[in-house]
């Protein structure tokens, strides 16, 4: 629940999703949902000569199962807040 | 994509948005699939209609039709939307025989094949 939350106050930021098959993707974060899938808007992939198929995806949905990396803007991060929130859960479970 | 909680309403990654429209789906194993969206389910279980593969070697590419389809989500890597107002493939690309894909598509694994023998041989030597 702890990333679902987190990713949910990105919504609107932007990312790079990289994929356990090594695309990567900027874009827009849309989208979470519990699985951690995520809806990107405004996509562009990152090596787009390697992905020729990709051309035309402007918005995508990506499986939460096949994500290795999320990576986010610098300030993207409240340090603080995400500790908190983490001892919170350590907590708790 | 299970029922969502009242805070959670407005906040769903569904791909409700996404039926009836042209989509590119891809796989775990590396194929591309194109097709309607007719139907999904929580674990991005999905029914594709008018399924095609677009096959790419190179700068060659081929679509073959597949028909109706009915994909497993645990394969879905994922969904992404074409935008009908631009190329779905760079220009330079040749659409080519399903024929001639699959000989290319051989001869790339050929190609790859030879390249591992080449160098299992050359770790037998221990080089480095």
């Amino acid at each position: 629940m702890l990333f679902f939350s987190y990713f949910k106050d990105l919504v609107g930021r932007e990312v790079t999703v990289e994929l356990k098959n090594d695309l990567a993707i900027r874009g827009t974060l849309h989208s979470v949902d519990q699985y951690l899938n995520i809806k990107l808007e405004n996509t562009r992939v990152v090596d787009q000569d390697k992905y020729p198929h990709m051309l035309s995806v402007r918005n995508c949905f990506i499986r939460g199962s096949v994500v290795r990396y999320v990576q986010l803007p610098p300030d993207g991060v409240d340090i603080d807040l995400l500790h908190d929130a983490t001892r919170r859960e350590a907590r708790g479970g | 994509m299970s029922w969502a909680s009242p805070d959670e309403i407005f906040l769903s990654t569904s791909l409700a948005s996404y039926l009836d429209k042209k989509l590119l789906v891809l796989l775990r194993d590396g194929r591309k699939l194109l097709g309607i969206l007719r139907s999904f389910d929580q674990f991005a279980n999905a029914v594709l209609e008018g399924a095609c593969e677009r096959v790419i070697v190179g700068d060659l590419y081929c679509d073959i039709p597949l028909g109706l389809y009915v994909i497993r989500g645990e394969n879905v890597v994922l969904i992404g939307e074409l935008d009908l107002e631009r190329e779905e493939l760079p220009p330079h690309m040749t659409r080519v025989s399903a024929a001639e894909i699959r000989r290319a598509q051989k001869a790339e694994r050929d190609a790859t094949d030879l390249k591992g023998s080449m160098r299992k041989r050359m770790e037998f030597l221990d080089l480095d």
